[in-house]
């Protein structure tokens, strides 16, 4: 019955033909593989295959260059930003992102996010945060939630020992060097197409060479919180959600005021 | 028509560095080598050559910016020294990991820890014996002069391209400090050649390409490990570079290289004054180490002095190269403290009398 | 009045039965099979086709890229 309908004309989605073969190497229901699909959908979209060059961290995205085919350069733990500003320098004209976890951005690599995006670094950094260490078995992160479980805080994160959950995106959105700042997530549909056309935003902003164009998405990672996928997205919407709110911080090089973000100047 | 200048080390190095058409300049600041950014800053080759000068962070940036402009295949550099150094390397193993050339100028100061800013040779282990983590060496000139700070450059960005390796200068405070006359280099031209590994962005006529030094299947990863080790092979047959001075009557040797070598140098003089054959021997490359001429030129002598100024490293492998057939001794101020070449003659006299009462015995 | 007619075909091979697409079916047409796939994943399924109008929320929000969507009108 339904079988006529599919053919090529009638065709109105389908992964990005800048995805390789391989299966992704994440876990069932993981937010990186929208997000990694994404990527390719906006760089295909834009014509710029030719013109992009992706930096992948060390994470569950350090395989990132199985799955893309465009140019990519695997970064030393932390050091994305540091490596894209070399390379952004050298060939100024392309277009040139960082993919990058809450561990190696907001953890180990701090210091060269912070001063990627205080330098204006005309680059996306696309940042999945989903307050946990994914590949190396679940241990805490800077934006582990206080009182939540990990393989490091099996009692739950004490801030008075562990210390707070740290928002590298409201940081970033108060530094003079960003230009686009966001944070999305891609649990439903309408967020995964907010999170397309933010991605799309950062990228395109890569033409006008104002500064760093800096995309948050807030993921789950049900392997490590333990739960199903479907239970985490919820888990996701209650807990992370206070912490790491959805909504532009900053556009057009000017601060927004989003949800219950103090930090956040008008 | 030659170009006379006279310079300090690290200004050589930086001026060079624009006539051998370097693309881009990381680096952070850290006595005493900091004059090398500082003229580059000041020439303004952005100007000029293109060249492309930023302050990073600290070294553990400076070093990943370095891995960026190399993947995109340009001839990129950067300079520090001894805890710098230390900061740097686990960027220092990826490059070699991933196959990136680039050129590393070590201007070394007394350690360890925050140490000394005066003058040292107490990181040749560091600097030849890889240094980081896993089996990689780079390839390592020991420059003596001015002179050879300003040659070194474009020889070591030529080598680095040659390997894919990173090529480190391993200078100190003496050399990098002291002004002295030098011819500079000429010019070279643009280089317009694309590396076919680099990444530039992937066009339809080529594969994408990779920059990476991450291997999770086992038995690839030895295979490239061992390709590794070929390219250091390669470099001992065809990149070893040593100078010698008297050996050929000499009865004694002394080893020495960068500073100390300088030094040893006018002890050879001295001593020669006062009748003793003493010759000096110089690595000019640390690594691939000149052990096979080393072992030639001391085949017949009565014994080595190893000159460092550290508590002796580069012995270990001067008795590698002699297969402890000669006797070997050590003699080098600590932490910062540059020997005099008196201190070495009576070093030496010190051995040579040791050895005639071993003989009397 | 046109009608709208859509339609699925999952990747078996790359779906890994995460049920994400099941919960973001506006129609709730997609559930998870019976059958696995090589790698032992209960993969999606369209149970209910003819309920599909080819929105492609299923598509956009798969992690594993394994859902091509169509979708025709007709008079």
């Amino acid at each position: 019955m339904t079988q006529d309908i599919i053919s090529e004309k009638n065709l109105v989605y389908k992964p990005s033909s800048l995805l390789t073969n391989t299966t992704f190497n994440f876990c069932p229901g993981c937010g990186h593989g929208t997000v990694v699909r994404l990527v390719m959908e906006v760089v295909e979209e834009m014509g710029i295959q030719s013109e992009t060059i992706g930096l992948s961290p060390v994470g569950c995205s350090v395989l990132l260059y199985d799955f893309y085919k465009i140019d990519i350069i695997q970064a030393a733990h932390g050091r994305a930003p540091a490596v894209a500003t070399g390379l952004k320098r050298m060939l100024p004209d392309k277009f040139v992102f960082t993919y990058q976890g809450d561990g190696d951005l907001a953890a180990i690599g701090t210091g060269e996010t912070i001063h990627a995006c205080n330098r204006g670094e005309n680059f996306t950094i696309i940042y999945i945060n989903n307050g946990i260490y994914g590949m190396t078995g679940g241990q805490m992160a800077p934006t582990t939630l206080p009182g939540m479980k990990t393989s490091t805080t099996p009692h739950g994160r004490d801030v008075a020992t562990a210390g707070h959950p740290l928002s590298m995106t409201n940081i970033v959105a108060a530094l003079d060097g960003s230009y686009f700042v966001t944070r999305q997530s891609v649990h439903t549909p309408a967020a995964v197409r907010k999170t397309k056309r933010a991605l799309r935003t950062a990228f395109e902003s890569q033409k006008l060479n104002k500064g760093t164009s800096f995309v948050e998405v807030v993921c789950s990672c049900h392997s490590g919180w333990k739960m199903t996928p479907l239970q985490a997205n919820r888990w996701m919407e209650e807990h992370m959600f206070p912490y790491y709110p959805p909504g532009d911080l900053k556009v057009d090089g000017r601060q927004l005021k989003i949800g219950n973000d103090l930090s956040v100047v008008a | 028509m030659k170009e006379l200048r006279l310079l300090k080390g690290n200004e050589a190095v930086a001026e060079a560095a624009i006539r051998a058409g370097a693309d881009a300049y990381f680096g952070y600041p850290i006595t005493p080598q900091s004059e090398i950014m500082e003229y580059l800053v000041d020439r303004q080759p952005e100007t000029t050559t293109g060249m492309v000068i930023l302050q990073a962070e600290s070294e553990v940036a400076a070093i990943n910016m370095v891995y960026g402009a190399s993947a995109a295949g340009r001839r990129v550099m950067t300079s520090s020294s001894s805890p710098g150094i230390s900061l740097m390397t686990e960027g220092i193993s990826y490059l070699a990991g991933a196959e990136l050339p680039c050129l590393i100028v070590n201007v070394t100061r007394g350690g360890p820890g925050l140490g000394t800013i005066q003058p040292s040779q107490a990181d040749y282990f560091q600097s030849v014996k890889g240094g980081g983590h896993g089996d990689y060496r780079l390839l390592v000139l020991a420059p003596a002069s001015v002179q050879e700070m300003a040659d070194f450059v474009a020889l070591g960005f030529d080598l680095a391209f040659k390997y894919r390796n990173p090529v480190m200068m391993l200078a100190d405070g003496v050399i990098g400090q002291m002004m002295e006359k030098v011819e500079l280099p000429k010019p070279l031209p643009k280089r317009e050649t694309v590396e076919a590994w680099a990444v530039t962005g992937k066009t339809p006529e080529r594969e994408r390409n990779v920059i990476t030094s991450l291997n999770l299947d086992a038995l690839k990863h030895e295979r490239h490990n061992l390709k590794l080790q070929a390219k250091y092979r390669q470099m001992e047959r065809e990149d070893t570079r040593y100078d010698t001075y008297l050996c050929n009557d000499a009865e004694y040797i002394i080893t020495a290289y960068g500073a100390s070598a300088r030094i040893s140098k006018k002890t050879v003089d001295l001593a020669r004054d006062k009748g003793i054959k003493v010759g000096l021997f110089r690595p000019v490359t640390l690594f691939p180490f000149p052990s096979k001429e080393l072992a030639t030129v001391s085949q017949h002598v009565e014994g080595i002095l190893s000159v460092e100024m550290s508590a002796g490293q580069m012995i270990e492998d001067v008795l590698l190269a002699t297969r402890c057939r000669v006797p070997v001794r050590h003699f080098g101020r600590n932490g910062g403290v540059v020997h005099a070449p008196g201190e070495i003659l009576e070093a030496l006299e010190q051995f040579i009398n040791s050895k005639e009462k071993q003989h009397q015995e | 009045m046109a009608r709208i007619r859509g339609a699925i075909v999952v990747d078996a091979e790359r779906c890994k039965g995460c049920g994400v697409c099941t919960v973001s079916c506006s129609q709730q047409v997609i559930i998870l099979g019976k059958e696995v796939n090589s790698k032992g994943y209960y993969f999606a399924e369209a149970a209910f086709p003819g309920k599909c109008t080819g929105c492609a929320n299923c598509g956009i929000i798969c992690p594993d890229g394994a859902i091509k969507v169509y979708r025709v009108k007709e008079e």
